[in-house]
């Protein structure tokens, strides 16, 4: 025998594996152990086999791969002891799946195991057969199990049972031959063929309606017997639990009866005497009990109404809820969920206990009932409700409050019914767990203040105040920045003062310090500083006494690192600087927002990309139809993919002087080729240089932002790019879409646009010259595809012509057949060639590549080599 | 299908025994018991025996050293199952005689035949503690 086969016995291999004191050593014995099963099963070593997959199934219990066993637990399940065919199946059910093809060579095994004289051996082919058969099994198998339904010894009736439930599981048209063997079952007194015959008949009129139907008409009256024997059977040792006996049975019982009560108002009528006796009689002391009342309950909630007995379960769970036991109250909880569809009243009633439990120690229990009161908040009681939830968000653990903030937003957001109310809250939910609120939800916010024109001064000084006291929530912050940098104005002079408010005194430049302290702020992340310098411009403006001061703060961000910063800080220095005529139109206040188009982009309904030509159509007049409005409107577009490049009115230019989008190419293309009117002086600004160029410097930033998807886009998501496709509302209303739009633009706007890359001469000899066209890919922006066109320059015919190209790891390069091998000579025809090339560094490393052609001229082999590194960037 | 897995893992937090009934990948499994075992040891006693986790409840119990954990379907009854778990213990206390982690480390398999007894393709097959384990003594004796 192999000295290393026959290995450790199992349970020193347990005790070395116990004994390891870190993961390092514990992989070590397993990866000897491994080493020496696999030499065993390679000699076929009978004597061990077992063993080795004793000690197998422990390793992979460990989580180690064993899939080298599996053939092993095949040749046990076919020798004939049963120690053998008992371990080979738990090794079978433990280590195979139902995916894998190993598992098809078991099918005749288990037929044979099935047929098997020893009621035991029947047993285990059963049992893993009912864990781990597959559908092709399950239809090979189907007469076998059927048959054993009936077999005389009630532990194979049982197992059969629930074997069959997984076969009708994976093929449901077999079914109907399963519905008179598990009626039958049903009638049995043995519990164990009882319990498993009554969950074969609950699976049964899951997958078949004409199943329901039978039992529904035949076996009710005999289950609620059966309930009613079990429930008045005397004490019964070997069931007994807690004095009851049975529970399990009693509950799969409830859940059958459930299933045939539902829909159907005679066999409900048959149950209620049994289930008003479970409900009242059944002893609530002990889990066992209280498991058995919570079964009965769900299943009078779910059959046909019947008043009294839906006030007892109610009562019921009235009293689980007051019990001081957390398993209690927590199914309580879940079960009251299922209950408001069917007494939204009841479960009214206990709302203050459910309030209680939202403040509850266990965040099981916290996490249920505040689904519970989610669905409890109706315009009724949204106030006080609302008010308990921002109350306990105080007070609440750290990693509760992301869910508590949520719901609490989306309950606000629901149920609010006027907007001082909503504004109000909404900002104690900033202040209080700002960092937890998720973006389209500070999104909304602005959104509604924006709409609420009577209460902007209101906003702005609350929000000015809170910020004093919450600087740390960032989200706080940023709808403080945004509404200062709109209404700073009516924050300095007290506009539009309510009665509730007391004035307060804000100085021009207190205002600018908020925003300074903000932009300086360290925790502050780039969507908050973007947002600050925008306000800052806008201040500027509305204070001409800080404008200098303020022009100070932008330029400190000039040498930004983060290129959005230093773009955003240039322009905006420029303007402040150079265009003072321009500027106070340029900031001029946002139009207001519109709230359905919001909602209707919340709602995901509408997909961006849908029908951009029909964005366009809608943009196209706006652009014509409001030439001043426009400029603005792109001035702060972020992300607008729906301006048409055509709609050039001088607003594109400016709309990409501070948009960061993506879909911006589209539009420069559009500027490089449309004549434009009157923009030379906004191009200037930009300081860029030629349009050419500055079409390249935005694609570069295309490329960048593509990378890392962290564009700025500081009001993101606050309306839909197609939803203005059907804007009812007036010319006025679309701007805001431009004006919000989030980066949601449709990337393969952006992509299709190859005319962004010009062409290139890539090479250039006295021979020869080839010229690179690119384009990418939509969807993909590491690809670009390259057509190389060859020309001959040489008043020579070639032949054989042979192209070759080599880059760089980080690249990779795909060939196209080329058009053909023979080139005529002096540029009387060309040969192209496309190419494919995937940049695995994509914004951070342009295309290089090296180049070999190869043609005979005169019948003469001639070699050209070269590299090209005139690539455009951001390829 | 009620039941999706049945864990025993003592109070480091190591698993002794893991029983699937559903398909996971080995990556998948060694994950979901981390994950399950790190949030249901953090909880007290006095915290209830249920734990949502991703579409699992996992209802759980602590017997000395060893954590039994269930995972189930949402619409599980978690009270029989807590209920599943004492009868589980007490039927391999009556075998074992007091259960302990080494009993179920070193009879592994013995603990999983008396699971299949108990449970099947995620159901209950029997309650009886005395039909249970008459395979057993069976086979015990035969070998």
């Amino acid at each position: 025998m192999n000295p290393f086969s026959s290995g450790t016995r199992l349970r020193d291999m347990i005790r070395a594996i116990r004994a390891c004191k870190t993961a390092a050593e514990e992989r070590a014995v397993v990866r000897k152990e491994c080493a020496a099963i696999r030499a065993a099963i390679n000699e076929n070593d009978q004597d061990y086999r077992h063993r080795n997959l004793a000690k197998l199934m422990f390793i992979h219990m460990l989580g180690y791969p064993t899939h080298f066993g599996q053939m092993e637990c095949l040749k046990l399940i076919a020798s004939s002891g049963f120690p053998e065919k008992r371990i080979g199946y738990l090794g079978l059910m433990l280590l195979l799946d139902e995916r894998q093809e190993v598992l098809m060579l078991v099918t005749n095994s288990l037929k044979q195991d099935l047929n098997h004289s020893n009621q035991y051996i029947v047993g285990l082919a059963l049992c893993a057969l009912g864990n781990i058969c597959s559908a092709e099994m399950a239809r090979d198998l189907a007469p076998e199990v059927e048959r054993l339904l009936q077999f005389r010894d009630p532990n194979i009736r049982k197992k059969a049972a629930l074997c069959s439930i997984r076969i009708i599981k994976k093929v449901p048209e077999l079914a109907e031959n399963f519905i008179n063997p598990a009626a039958a079952l049903l009638k049995e007194k043995h519990h164990g063929v009882l319990i498993t015959g009554v969950q074969l008949c609950t699976d049964l009129c899951k997958v078949s309606e004409d199943a329901l139907e039978y039992f529904r008409k035949k076996c009710t009256e005999g289950l609620v017997k059966t309930l009613k024997d079990v429930v008045n059977s005397p004490y019964a040792p070997e069931y007994d639990i807690a004095g009851i006996t049975d529970p399990f049975l009693h509950i799969r019982l409830l859940k059958l009866l459930r299933e045939l009560g539902q829909g159907d108002a005679d066999a409900s009528e048959c149950m209620n005497d049994i289930l008003a006796q479970v409900a009242t009689k059944t002893e609530s002391n002990k889990n066992a009990g209280n498991a058995i009342l919570y079964e009965c309950v769900e299943t009078i909630m779910s059959i046909e109404d019947n008043g009294g007995l839906r006030v007892l379960a109610i009562n019921i769970l009235g009293r689980f809820l007051s019990n001081r036991d957390n398993n209690i109250r927590y199914v309580a909880l879940n079960m009251l969920m299922k209950a408001i569809t069917v007494d939204a009243q009841a479960v009214q009633r206990h709302r203050a206990t459910i309030l209680e439990c939202v403040k509850d120690s266990d965040a099981s229990i916290r996490k249920r009932a505040l689904e519970l009161v989610y669905v409890l908040v109706n315009e009724g009681n949204v106030k006080p409700l609302t008010k308990e939830l921002i109350d306990y968000l105080e007070v609440s653990d750290e990693e509760f409050k992301g869910d508590l903030t949520a719901k609490i937003c989306s309950i606000v957001a629901k149920f609010s019914p006027e907007k001082i109310w909503y504004i109000d809250q909404m900002l104690k939910v900033l202040s209080e767990a700002g960092n937890f609120v998720k973006d389209e939800v500070w999104h909304a916010v602005i959104v509604v203040i924006s709409n609420a024109s009577d209460l902007h001064g209101y906003t702005v000084r609350a929000l000015y105040r809170a910020l004093q006291l919450s600087a740390e929530q960032e989200s706080l912050v940023r709808v403080a920045i945004w509404c200062i940098g709109e209404y700073g104005d009516l924050l300095v002079n007290n506009v539009g003062m309510l009665n509730v408010e007391d004035p307060i005194t804000v100085t021009e430049s207190d205002a600018v310090d908020v925003i300074e302290i903000a932009i300086k702020h360290h925790t502050s992340d780039l969507t908050t500083k973007a947002m600050a310098m925008v306000a800052l411009l806008k201040l500027s403006s509305r204070f001409p006494s800080c404008s200098e001061r303020i022009k100070d703060i932008v330029v400190q961000y000039k040498g930004s690192l983060v290129l959005e910063l230093q773009q955003r800080s240039i322009e905006m220095n420029s303007i402040i600087a150079k265009h003072q005529n321009i500027r106070s139109t340029l900031v001029e206040r946002m139009p207001v927002l519109d709230e359905a188009t919001f909602i209707g982009k919340r709602a995901g309904s509408i997909q961006a990309t849908v029908s951009p030509s029909a964005g366009a159509s809608i943009n196209l007049p706006n652009g014509v139809a409001k030439p001043t409005a426009a400029p603005l409107v792109d001035l702060l577009d972020l992300g607008s993919d729906d301006v048409p490049a055509p709609s050039s009115s001088g607003g594109d230019l400016l709309h990409d002087l501070l948009g960061v989008d993506l879909s911006m190419a589209s539009t420069q293309s559009g500027v490089n080729h449309a004549p434009k009117n009157g923009t030379d002086v906004l191009l200037d600004l930009l300081s860029i240089g030629s349009p050419t160029q500055s079409s390249q410097s935005v694609s570069d930033m295309l490329s960048s932002s593509q990378d890392n998807k962290t564009p700025v886009s500081p009001l993101e998501g606050l309306s839909s790019p197609s939803s203005n496709s059907i804007q009812p509302t007036s010319a006025g209303a679309a701007p805001t879409i431009d004006l919000l739009d989030g980066f949601s633009s449709n990337p393969p706007k952006q992509e299709n646009n190859g005319t962004a890359y010009p062409s290139v001469v890539a090479f250039e000899s006295s021979n020869l010259k080839m010229v690179f066209n690119f384009s990418k890919l939509p969807g993909n922006p590491q690809t670009t595809v390259i057509e190389a066109t060859f020309t001959n320059l040489s008043t020579n015919i070639y032949s054989d012509f042979i192209f070759q190209a080599a880059v760089p790891k980080f690249l990779q390069l795909h060939l196209d057949p080329a058009s053909g091998n023979t080139l005529p000579a002096s540029g009387n025809g060309s040969i192209t060639q496309t190419l494919r090339v995937t940049n695995s560094q994509h914004g951070k490393k342009s295309l290089v590549m090296r180049i070999r052609i190869a043609y005979k001229m005169n019948n003469k082999d001639v070699l050209e080599e070269g590299q090209i590194s005139n690539f455009p960037r951001g390829l | 299908m009620g039941i999706r897995f049945i864990l025993m893992v003592n109070k480091q937090g190591q698993t002794r025994l893991a029983q699937y009934y559903e398909y996971l990948t080995l990556e998948e499994r060694r994950a979901l018991e981390a994950e399950i075992v790190r949030k249901c040891l953090a909880r007290t006693e006095q915290q209830c025996s249920f734990v949502e986790h991703r579409n699992y409840k996992i209802v759980y119990r602590r017997y000395a050293s060893l954590f039994f954990l269930v995972g189930v379907d949402n619409d599980e009854n978690e009270l029989a199952i807590l209920e599943f778990i004492h009868l589980l213990v007490e039927t391999m206390d009556r075998h074992f005689g007091n259960v302990c982690e080494l009993d179920i480390m070193f009879h592994l398999e013995k603990a999983h035949f008396m699971l299949e007894e108990m449970v099947m393709n995620g159901c209950i097959v029997e309650t009886s503690k005395s039909s249970i384990l008459a395979p057993i003594q069976l086979m015990d004796k035969m070998s």
